[in-house]
């Protein structure tokens, strides 16, 4: 098995595919300017693979999702395992993978469910993997699902394991709300009371304030700012406009629902919610019209601020999950992979100003350890948590001056060609489940390679924290 | 042609544009972006030339019809204005000068106030004195909520008052009860209690790295949002008559009432005279000044606030209170120049109340601090105390709760002197005994390296005998705090004739890194501040054996301006300490620094009566009680000790000059000797750090505002009853025959 020469059979590209490629309704198009199609034409060209001597190829075999639903409708009554084990059973159902054949579980997830903390064994015991399958639960806020495969990439890597599932999940139509600290002290306290007397006396204690419930809030711990609030600034500082936040919003609303029309988001499984009907499409997607998004006022910096609830992503439930392999392994099972995953890394920063940055900082990063320029990217997939943060972390990448002041960078290494980026909507139309995100993002990516007939995509995402990710995939020869 | 003509008419406005150094404007559309940048500063003030230049840009700004509003901005990225130019007062001779400048400001506010084209100010940095009045006579204000703004009325603490009528809009703005306590206070109010307080309409974030440095893209900001807010005003989108809330609506009732309004005045009154004594004339001037535009209408208003701006600046406490701020500014220079390597590892030897304190100083300034004790309990105190100084922080809302722990990760608690061989300085604060500070200094510089500094903490014991153990007396330095170390201001550094220049330069660095205001003195027994201290507590315990109570020795001193009586400074300091001071000070300055007597304090000292932290001294101090009674206990020590008094040098007045002139009499000394670099640090000294009355502006000042031949004769008088302890220094007695002698110009 020579890799290297695998690669040569790719050099030819049919150009039939090419042609195929009519998703789009041609009006539509005109009206984005980013997209000329010319473009794309000149992009034959062949380049060398990223297989690294002595370094195992990990494949992406399968990968699937629930539908993205906004927080609080069909999935509401849910568990966050429920959600998990949908994804899971979906990803058994597509790949025919026996139940047994997997040897380890890994999950992502962001805001926990105290009950099932570890969701990745709770989710897979129910799917009905083997109990013999360990699995255990990653968090890294938005990135958590990316954090997940890269687990799963390095015990492959590192010879431990052959198979792995890794995912993610989110489930925001229910979050842990607590007791304020005092009552929690008062009712801990209680369990330790011997004597009635004891028990009236603490009881006594409690009062009208200590009732007040504790909220969890999508804010930074070490800042105690909104994620919201930190977009906004982080909009301002680039100079990103309403209007630009507004368009791009838009854009991606009406990319998805293209892609949903089209049948493109084939990762979407359908899910026979419990008590409820069977959902099989994302219902987020909403697109408007540039007069309606203007008309929101700002969600978080008031009243001059440019994030709207229409140019941010939405709260979302969801899970996602994805089949990765050894190359021989998958190969060996008789699967088609639909991608390698190569290079990865993972970037932070100060979590106060550059809370959003991680695209712009993790980009440049993995395209140098993959030996890459941006040219040589044919898709593209950024989280979108909000528009300012997308523009703004195009404009990073797009400027000198920033590459030099806060990267240490010669030059800038350019920003992604619109006409290759998020082409299939982005989590401000399809939803961003904290957790399961990150598989969604590597997914989209083999696919749209394997539809567009590119040879690399990127995917980078930002997280709470000031951390971000940014992992190269090469499409598998076909 | 008509090319022509507008090249021309450019041409002549860039003529214009480039005669104007300190203000410029750009039309935006229909907007008149006014930017102030003074070139020969780090700040903007109201300068005749930043003056008239407004003036110009303004009356071109209202003459453009197309332009329909204005925004108002700094180009510095910390200051907006930090306040009326200082010197311009000073320059004038008379009141009538100063109430003609004050007048002229209240005409240019006038017409800004009165603009029919609403002008935004759009704050970002200090906002202060004349700036904030700028500010509250444009139509909106706009301020960003950096760190760095801050609005204010500082004047009362320069002993005037807000003179281009501040004391007029701002009850209006804020509310009497508010106006009152910004202008009395002169406090700084950063930008979200401004919003709250109604003193700004909008508030804008700081921003982050972008496409260009944040300081200059947070501007860039604000001047947009300005603009948006200018433009909103212009289209009605933005009322400037706000709709009153029900809260407000009472609140203007109750204020409409004239009864109300006389109980408040009387009430501020009375806070003022109490807190004052009655020795600072400006408070009692702003209460005039407001309630003469409230009570009789704004031109009696103005015409009150004019005039006793006017008279204010003609006042001794003025010029006192002047003087510190000059001085401030200079001790906060390093006039040793920068140190060749800067300190970033600095190590504390004992983890008490003096070694804590200067940790907690220290290692929030990007200082990396060890603090090192002999024992776990000591070492836990000291950490305690670093803690809790950061907490409190928090609740004032000054830092966060993620920015204490980091702050904390960079302090480093330990037993041993590991990790001193990275240490760029140590500070050493164990107790105060010769011996152990031998056997410091040998331990220290068998693990430090060889550039490491060694600087001791002692309020007491000269510094060359403490470097006589050292094997490189060039790297010794005297840094004595002054407890509570987190809140007083003053830094003396104490030099011998070893220390090198660099080793001054970065112990002052260091000092001035950790917010404090430093005096550069020479190496003897007490150096400057304790040895100033030292014959006025002697004269104090004299007063006291003479039968005056310690609340009365207390209500003597601080009526005569010191912020803490007498009897109350010996239990803050220890009365164990001033004992030991006492003693140590007679031995080396001999019967002159007699007085009391020493025995009086050892006595104290035995029986427990150590001060506010033995629970008792010449009071007893009961935790969580702020009132405090006389030790019942010392009365009959005193007895023991009783001393007649001599009526004819025993009067309240005479008291207090007794107290007062001995302690005048020894800084002067201190300058005849050499131990003061200065008269300007040896008034910094005494009042940041020993609490000298402010609005006497220091001994020095004092001097020169009392009159040197006034205090010898007085000196000559006390001297007759009770000797040497009187007899003026020869500089002082220099001064008294020629009354051009100056310590001051």
């Amino acid at each position: 098995y020579r890799p290297h020469g695998l690669r040569q059979s790719f050099t030819y590209r049919p150009h039939g595919l090419r042609q195929s490629f009519t998703y789009r309704p041609h009006g539509l198009r005109q009206s984005f300017t980013y997209r000329p199609h010319g473009l794309r034409q000149i992009q034959t060209k062949s380049k060398k693979t990223l297989a690294k001597p002595g370094v195992k190829n990990i494949v992406l075999v399968e990968g699937v999702r629930t539908p993205f639903l906004l927080s609080g409708t069909t999935y509401a009554d849910l568990m966050p395992h429920d959600l998990a084990r949908a994804a899971l059973q979906g990803l058994l159902h597509k790949t025919s993978l026996p139940k047994d054949a997997v040897d380890y579980i890994i999950y992502g997830t962001v805001i926990q469910e105290v009950k099932t903390s570890n969701v990745a064994r709770e989710a897979s015991l129910g799917a009905g993997f083997s109990d013999k399958i360990p699995s255990h639960t990653v968090t890294m806020a938005c990135i958590s699902s990316n954090v997940a495969m890269t687990t799963g990439v390095g015990l492959i890597t590192a010879g431990q394991c052959d198979t792995i599932v890794a995912g993610g999940v989110e489930f925001m139509s229910d979050v842990p709300i607590r007791h304020s600290r005092k009552m929690r002290k008062t009712m801990l306290a209680l369990n330790r009371a011997k004597t009635l007397g004891q028990r009236l006396s603490l009881i006594g204690s409690i009062r009208m304030a200590h009732l007040t419930p504790e909220l969890p809030a999508v804010a930074e711990f070490s800042t105690a700012e909104t994620m919201g609030h930190s977009a906004d600034r982080l909009a301002a500082a680039f100079g990103v406009t309403r209007l630009e936040q507004d368009e791009f919003a838009l854009r991606s609303h009406t990319l998805a629902k293209q892609a949903q029309d089209a049948g493109l988001l084939s990762d979407v499984i359908s899910f026979k919610v419990p008590g409820r009907d069977t959902v099989a499409k994302d219902n987020g997607i909403r697109p408007s019209s540039m007069e309606q998004l203007a008309k929101l006022k700002p969600a978080f910096i008031k009243p001059h601020g440019t994030v709207t609830a229409a140019n941010s992503s939405f709260l979302t439930d969801g899970a996602s999950a994805v089949l990765i392999m050894s190359e021989e392994k998958a190969l060996a099972m008789g699967y088609k992979p639909k991608a390698y995953l190569r290079d990865f890394v993972f970037v932070s920063q100060d979590p106060k100003d550059q809370l959003l940055l991680g695209p712009a900082y993790g980009t440049p990063k993995v395209l140098a350890r993959a030996g890459l320029t941006m040219d040589d990217i044919d898709v593209f997939e950024f989280h979108e948590a909000f528009a300012g943060q997308i523009m703004a972390n195009l404009k990073a990448l797009d400027s000198d001056w920033f590459a030099q002041t806060y990267m240490g960078r010669k030059v800038k290494v350019g920003a992604p060609a619109m006409e290759k980026f998020n082409l299939w909507g982005g989590s401000l139309s399809l939803g961003h489940p904290f957790g399961a995100t990150g598989c969604r993002l590597v997914t989209t990516v083999a696919h749209r390679l394997l539809k567009e007939g590119g040879q690399y995509g990127l995917v980078a995402a930002c997280a709470a924290g000031g951390q971000g990710h940014a992992m190269v995939i090469e499409a598998y020869p076909q | 042609s008509l090319t022509k003509i507008k090249m021309a008419r450019y041409s002549f406005d860039l003529s214009f544009f480039l005669a104007r150094t300190h203000v410029n404007y750009e039309v935006k559309e229909d907007v008149a972006v006014i930017r102030m940048n003074d070139p020969n500063s780090k700040v903007n003030t109201l300068s005749v030339r930043m003056q008239n230049e407004m003036i110009e840009v303004f009356n071109e700004v209202l003459a453009n019809d197309a332009v329909h509003s204005a925004v108002l901005i700094s180009s510095k990225p910390g200051c907006f204005i930090a306040g009326a130019d200082i010197n311009m007062i000073q320059a004038c001779n008379t009141s009538e000068e100063v109430t003609k400048l004050s007048q002229e400001g209240q005409k240019m506010f006038e017409r800004i106030e009165k603009s029919p084209k609403p002008i935004v100010a759009a704050i970002n940095g200090s906002c202060l004195g004349g700036g904030l009045e700028f500010a509250i006579a444009c139509q909106y204000r706009v301020a960003t909520k950096s760190k760095k703004t801050v609005l204010g009325t500082p004047e009362v603490m320069l002993g005037l008052l807000p003179g281009a009528g501040g004391t007029q809009r701002l009850p209006k703005m804020v509310g009497i009860p508010g106006a009152f306590d910004m202008m009395l206070t002169g406090r700084n109010i950063k930008a979200d209690k401004a919003k709250k307080m109604g003193l700004v309409h909008q508030l804008v974030d700081p921003l982050g790295p972008g496409l260009k440095s944040p300081e200059e893209r947070t501007i860039e900001y604000l001047e947009e949002v300005a603009i948006q807010c200018a433009r909103g005003i212009v289209h009605k989108k933005i009322l400037l008559t706000k709709k009153k809330g029900m809260m407000q609506k009472v609140q203007d009732y109750v204020m409409g009432i004239a009864f109300v309004r006389q109980q408040i005045y009387k009430n501020v009154n009375g806070k003022v005279m109490k807190m004052s004594k009655g020795l600072y004339p400006a408070p009692l001037k702003i209460i005039e000044s407001v309630k003469a535009g409230l009570e009789q209408g704004p031109d009696s208003g103005y015409l009150a606030e004019a005039q006793n701006f006017g008279k204010l600046a003609m006042t001794s406490e003025s010029n006192a209170l002047i003087g510190l701020y000059h001085g401030q500014v200079a001790c906060k220079k390093n006039r040793f120049g920068v140190p060749e390597r800067p300190v970033k590892n600095l190590a504390i030897l004992g983890a008490g109340l003096m070694g804590a304190g200067i940790a907690q100083v220290t290692v929030d300034k990007g200082i990396h601090t060890v603090l090192k004790d002999t024992t776990v309990e000591g070492l836990s105190r000291g950490q305690q105390q670093v803690y809790k100084g950061l907490n409190d922080k928090i609740k004032k809302k000054a830092i966060t709760s993620f920015e204490r722990d980091s702050t904390l990760s960079s302090l480093t608690g330990q037993l041993d002197y590991s990790g001193f061989e990275k240490a760029d300085m140590v500070i050493e604060a164990v107790f105060e005994d010769i011996n152990i500070k031998h056997r410091v200094i040998k331990e220290v510089e068998a693990v430090i390296p060889p550039h490491c500094i060694f600087a001791t903490n002692t309020s007491a014991l000269p510094i060359k005998d403490i470097a006589a153990a050292s094997m490189r007396p060039e790297k010794v330095i005297g840094m004595h705090y002054f407890s509570p170390v987190d809140k007083m201001q003053l830094l003396e550094i104490i030099t011998t004739d070893k220390t090198s220049k660099d080793t001054t330069a970065s112990a002052v660095a260091v000092g001035l890194k950790q917010g404090k205001v430093i005096i550069v003195v020479g190496d003897g027994p007490g150096f400057y501040t304790t040895r100033c201290l030292a014959p006025m507590l002697a004269e104090a315990v004299r007063v006291l054996q003479e039968g005056v109570n310690p609340k009365k020795l207390d209500a003597l001193t601080t009526g005569f301006g010191f912020p803490v009586g007498a009897a109350t400074l010996a239990d803050e300091v220890g009365i164990d300490v001033a004992a030991h001071v006492a003693e140590d000070l007679g031995k080396a300055f001999g019967s002159r620094f007699g007085g009391g007597n020493v025995d009086v304090l050892k006595t104290m000292v035995e029986r427990g009566f150590k001060g506010r932290k033995s629970g008792k001294g010449c009071y007893v101090y009961t935790p969580g009680l702020k009132s405090k009674d006389v030790n019942p206990d010392i009365d009959d020590l005193l007895e023991k000790f009783k001393l007649t008094p001599n009526p004819s040098v025993s009067s309240d007045s005479d008291v207090q000059y007794r107290l007062v002139s001995r302690f005048v009499n020894e800084a002067v000394m201190c300058l005849q000797e050499g131990i003061l670099n200065g008269p300007v640090e040896g008034d910094i000294g005494a009042v940041f750090g020993l609490g000298f009355p402010p609005c006497l502006g220091g001994p020095f000042r004092f001097v020169d505002t009392f009159g040197a031949d006034k205090l010898v004769e007085k000196m000559r008088r006390y001297e007759e009853v009770y000797g040497n302890h009187f007899t003026p220094c020869q500089l002082l007695l220099d001064h008294a025959k020629d009354s051009n002698k100056r310590f001051h110009k």
